[in-house]
């Protein structure tokens, strides 16, 4: 119970950079990353607005670092930052911000405002201003192993499932294999579909893999909360048992903030380079697929269309895989206004989706992606993560559309060839 | 120079023994009525207003100057009207033309002064140095003392030429004799400014003959120069203005531009700033004025023409040489490494003082 | 102090010190923000090409897809008045002077009826932006004092200019001495207020550039 103002605002200075600087020096209050942002667009409430969202720690940077605000500060012609407005902008830090990144890629000044909202939540975590669905999340993922409190036994149970259903053994904790396959809760409890299409894609390209007992959950509650010391936790699971089992390759599975907490700001974390390469799954696919190692057989014949998930594709620079990947078994595939770079977030990234008060933001913000299915009207939808499996669907049930949501992965394991069990 | 105040020997007789017929004067009433924006008939009314008219006293002072303002009105290659109004007036006193000197010259003044005393105009050029009374003195007397005894009995007072109305070249920084215009000094009387350095010869006796024919000075603008030649800026006239409007500039003084008559904005012409009659009456009978010559105007009628940077600076160019240079430069540079000092240890000393978020230190 | 004195003040003193003032800000302000400087990252990097710090610099200046029909006035009136502004500067013969003299380079400049319509065009769109930051509520929810200084500090020296040249209003050496003070003000206030985007713009872009370039995103 020791989180303070103080501590909080000791972590802003802390991460306060050249980067941040220059963004808040170069803001000139046009007003257009609000426009990009679906949580103001869909609820016209100008707070939502991107880079007020960041507000606090604009008059830190201020008062701490320029010559100026300091002396502003000393004369008392700017206030200090309290913890009751830590805690008023806990709303606009967390509910209504994915950090899906639509924002940094149309600021004119160039401002990465999703990365200066990820560089707050340091502070609003330290200082206790976090919600309560992540600090939840963040403890059970710390203390049991995963954010919806799945244990070994769990997973095991569920590899045991899929073994039957599928006739394929499910590796765990093999030594030099070559890739070390990791799984999100979504995944093990919601679509245990996926990790039978790994198995299946795996035994069909002729790799190696494995699944490892003490790190086999990818989500990264701890920097869905924003805390390094937390993220640093659990991705550190990862690596060591990535280093102990010699793997060459760690598979980030079909979810978005899962990869970017491992891909982009592991080594960071821990504060060296990885001695292996991370991608996520349809990276490896595609891999695969130029190696001539996927011969899929058929394809889907309703209409199509897909959904980027923003840490995927705009935050993380995987596009155009899941295209190739789509041409090969989607007949009739249509992208949707916006696809690709510019998506728009299912709304539920970045944490937002655990957090319980922000439901009714969420759906009302779903209005974007809603009209994006209006237009291109599919009969289902391919995704590549999890979560935004469930957001969607949490919403399509609310605007009572009928428009099932499937994973890319499994789609593609259907169609390989000795498909056994689930079509 | 005759003390006269017979009105049988007025103006007309005194120019027809010049040898000026009345049809040339006439032209002349009609020259000025024009200059004042007064209708035709007005000519008549000055005609008539200078045939009756007694020639009044005229003492002229010359004080801190380099006699070219005397020089401007009096030189002609050929007899010019503007240089016939001196007989229209009794020039009782001026050193250049008299031909009385020393004591005599003097007495002469004093005399004029005692006889017409009150109604005599008192035409100063030169400026009026306050820094010493020795700087100047003429008869041992200090200017500043001959000027406020002799504006006492005076009808008016006419500044000619800049250094008179404010100044002039005389007051350049440092102004070490400390110049000042005659308005500066004489406040109880109407001064009126005609400057230009010098100022142009028909101004300067334009303003005498509406004094002749009105018995009072001509509308003054707020630097007391009469409006009539004052009002309009050379720019607003200059022949060379639709160069100006098209951006097209001559860079220096023998380039094509220049040749083609181009604009001489970018060689300093300070014709935007400079309110004169120039442009439009010109010099020497109308023959020319410096920027038709190829210079820029160096606004000599203004008040501080002299220290406004540069006679070669365009107006938009920096009047001074700048003083930002290498000390500005690394000053700033110490400034921001001091700042990024303080920064860095700033941010150094929250990392040091980092301690470890647990999960129980999620709650507040 | 008359009308030829303030404005051979705005030009000497008042020139030295404003500038003065602005390459001490300009140098302080920049080694401020980027004297930060930022952890290298550690990830390994995508490599695509099109994706860097510099591309972004450039192509941050284009509206990204969809961006232009949800705010046109914001893209529009924006690039009008930061064109305009700029042609108005450094394509105006006397202000090209003024950098010669400052500079000791020239360059060609435009015929000055077309600086004036420019002008004219740059001020109107000056009053539009602010008309739209008036009326569009993010816009106004986001203003502060800092935005309609700064929209006064950068429309005054337009309207004094253009009045000065068109002899409107008051005596012209007075509207040139007020156009040259004017933009001595905005020179004085740039590095201290969002007017210094002018400089970290650039930077800020290229940190974006930089690190989407890092994970092959093209931004």
């Amino acid at each position: 119970m020791s989180a303070s103002l103080d501590k909080g605002v000791r972590v802003l200075k802390e991460i306060i950079d050249a980067p941040i600087a220059s963004y808040f020096s170069s803001c000139v209050h046009c007003g257009l990353c609000a426009e990009a942002c679906l949580f103001y667009t869909e609820t016209g409430d100008p707070k939502y607005t991107p880079i007020h969202k960041l507000e606090p720690l604009r008059r830190i940077y201020d008062q701490e670092y320029t010559l100026l605000g300091r002396l502003a500060k000393l004369v008392g012609l700017s206030k200090p930052v309290t913890d009751a407005e830590l805690a008023e902008w806990q709303e606009l830090v967390y509910n209504s911000c994915t950090l899906c990144g639509r924002c940094s890629v149309v600021c004119p000044v160039g401002n990465d405002i999703a990365y200066m909202v990820r560089k707050i939540r340091e502070g609003m975590s330290a200082s206790g201003n976090a919600p309560d669905g992540l600090k939840g999340a963040v403890t059970r993922t710390v203390n049991i192993g995963s954010p919806m409190g799945i244990k070994l036994p769990a997973v095991k149970a569920q590899m045991k499932h899929v073994e039957a259903d599928y006739g394929i053994a499910i590796p765990l904790d093999q030594e030099g294999a070559e890739y070390l396959v990791m799984l999100s809760s979504m995944e093990i409890i919601n679509f245990p579909e996926y990790l039978g299409a790994i198995a299946k894609i795996m035994r069909h390209a002729g790799k190696t893999w494995t699944l490892c007992s003490e790190a086999f959950e990818a989500t990264n509650a701890g920097m869905q909360i924003g805390n390094s010391d937390l993220a640093r936790v659990i991705v550190k699971r990862i690596v060591d048992g990535a280093e102990k089992l010699k793997v060459k390759t760690v598979i980030s599975p079909e979810c978005g903030h899962a990869y970017t907490a491992l891909r982009w700001e592991g080594a960071n974390l821990i504060g060296r380079p990885f001695g292996f390469k991370v991608q996520h799954i349809i990276e490896v696919l595609e891999e695969f697929r130029l190696a001539g190692l996927l011969k899929t057989e058929g394809m889907e014949t309703d209409r199509l269309t897909f959904h980027d998930p923003c840490q995927l594709a705009r935050r993380g620079g995987v596009i155009q895989p899941q295209r190739n990947l789509m041409a090969m078994i989607a007949k009739d595939f249509h992208e949707m206004p916006d696809a690709g770079f510019m998506n728009w977030c299912c709304g539920g990234g970045g944490g937002a989706s655990a957090i319980e008060e922000g439901e009714e933001l969420r759906l009302e913000a779903f209005k974007k992606k809603k009209s994006q299915l209006d237009a291109v009207k599919p009969k289902r939808l391919v995704t590549a993560c999890a979560n935004c499996r469930i957001v969607i669907e949490e919403g399509l049930e609310h605007y009572q559309m009928n428009v099932p949501v499937v994973g890319l992965t499994e789609t593609i394991a259907e169609h390989l060839p000795d498909s056994v069990g689930n079509e | 120079m005759k003390n006269s105040t017979n009105l049988a020997t007025g103006v007309v007789a005194s120019l027809q023994a010049a040898g000026i017929s009345r049809r040339d004067f006439l032209g002349f009433c009609a020259t000025l009525a024009a200059a004042y924006s007064l209708p035709a008939t007005a000519a008549k009314t000055i005609a008539a207003a200078l045939e009756k008219a007694a020639r009044p006293s005229v003492i002229w002072m010359s004080f801190q100057e380099c006699t070219g303002c005397s020089e401007a009105l009096t030189r002609s290659h050929t007899p010019t009207i503007e240089s016939l109004i001196l007989e229209t007036i009794s020039l009782d006193y001026h050193h250049t033309l008299q031909a009385a000197s020393g004591e005599a010259a003097e007495k002469a003044r004093e005399q004029a002064m005692h006889d017409n005393y009150g109604k005599y105009l008192l035409v100063v050029d030169g400026s009026i140095p306050l820094g010493n009374a020795g700087f100047s003195t003429i008869a041992g007397v200090s200017n500043y003392d001959m000027l406020m005894e002799t504006a006492k009995g005076a009808a008016a007072v006419i500044a000619v030429g800049t250094c008179a109305t404010y100044g002039g070249l005389p007051a350049a920084q440092p102004n070490p004799t400390g110049a000042v215009g005659v308005n500066q000094l004489i406040k109880d009387k109407p001064v009126v400014n005609v400057p230009g350095c010098p100022p142009i010869p028909v101004v300067i006796t334009g303003v005498l003959a509406h004094f002749l024919t009105f018995g009072k000075l001509p509308e003054l603008d707020a630097l007391g120069r009469p409006k009539v030649f004052y009002g309009e800026s050379i720019h607003d006239r200059c022949y060379r203005r639709p160069f100006y409007d098209q951006g097209k500039f001559a860079k220096t003084f023998d380039d094509a531009g220049a040749r083609d008559g181009w604009c001489l904005f970018e060689l300093g012409c300070k014709g935007p700033v400079t309110n004169n009659a120039c442009a439009t009456t010109k010099w020497n009978g109308g023959v020319s004025f410096p920027i038709q010559s190829g210079h820029g105007c160096i606004g000599c009628s203004e008040p501080n023409f002299w220290d406004a940077g540069g006679f070669y600076k365009a107006l938009s160019a920096p009047a001074q040489p700048l003083k930002v240079g290498a000390g500005v430069t690394a000053a700033a540079a110490a400034v921001g490494v001091a700042v990024t000092f303080l920064n860095r240890g700033k941010k150094s000393a929250a990392k040091a003082a980092h301690e470890t978020t647990s999960l129980d230190d999620l709650e507040k | 102090m008359d009308q030829l004195q303030l404005l051979t003040w705005a030009r000497g003193n008042g020139l030295n010190l404003a500038l003065t003032i602005f390459v001490l800000g300009v140098i302080w302000r920049l080694i401020e923000i980027y004297g930060l400087g930022r952890k290298p990252d550690l990830s390994a990097p995508r490599d695509v090409p099109g994706a860097s710090g510099w591309h972004t610099i450039f192509r941050r200046s284009v509206p990204p897809p969809g961006m232009f029909k949800t705010s046109p006035v914001s893209y529009l009136g924006g690039y009008v008045f930061h064109v305009g502004l700029a042609v108005v500067v450094f394509l105006f013969a006397p202000h090209i002077e003024l950098i010669k003299n400052l500079l000791g380079v020239a360059w060609p400049g435009l015929p000055s009826q077309m600086v004036d319509f420019i002008t004219v065009v740059t001020m109107a769109a000056l009053v539009v932006v602010l008309i739209d930051r008036i009326t569009k509520p993010v816009k106004r929810f986001l203003s502060t004092f800092g935005d309609w200084f700064t929209w006064a500090l950068t429309f005054l020296p337009l309207l004094t200019g253009w009045l000065a040249v068109h002899h409107l209003l008051l005596p012209y050496t007075l509207m040139l001495a007020l156009h040259i003070l004017s933009v001595e003000l905005l020179l004085i206030c740039l590095p201290f207020t969002k007017l210094f985007h002018a400089f970290t713009a650039f930077g800020s872009r290229w940190y974006n550039g930089t690190v989407n370039g890092h994970k092959g995103v093209p931004v």
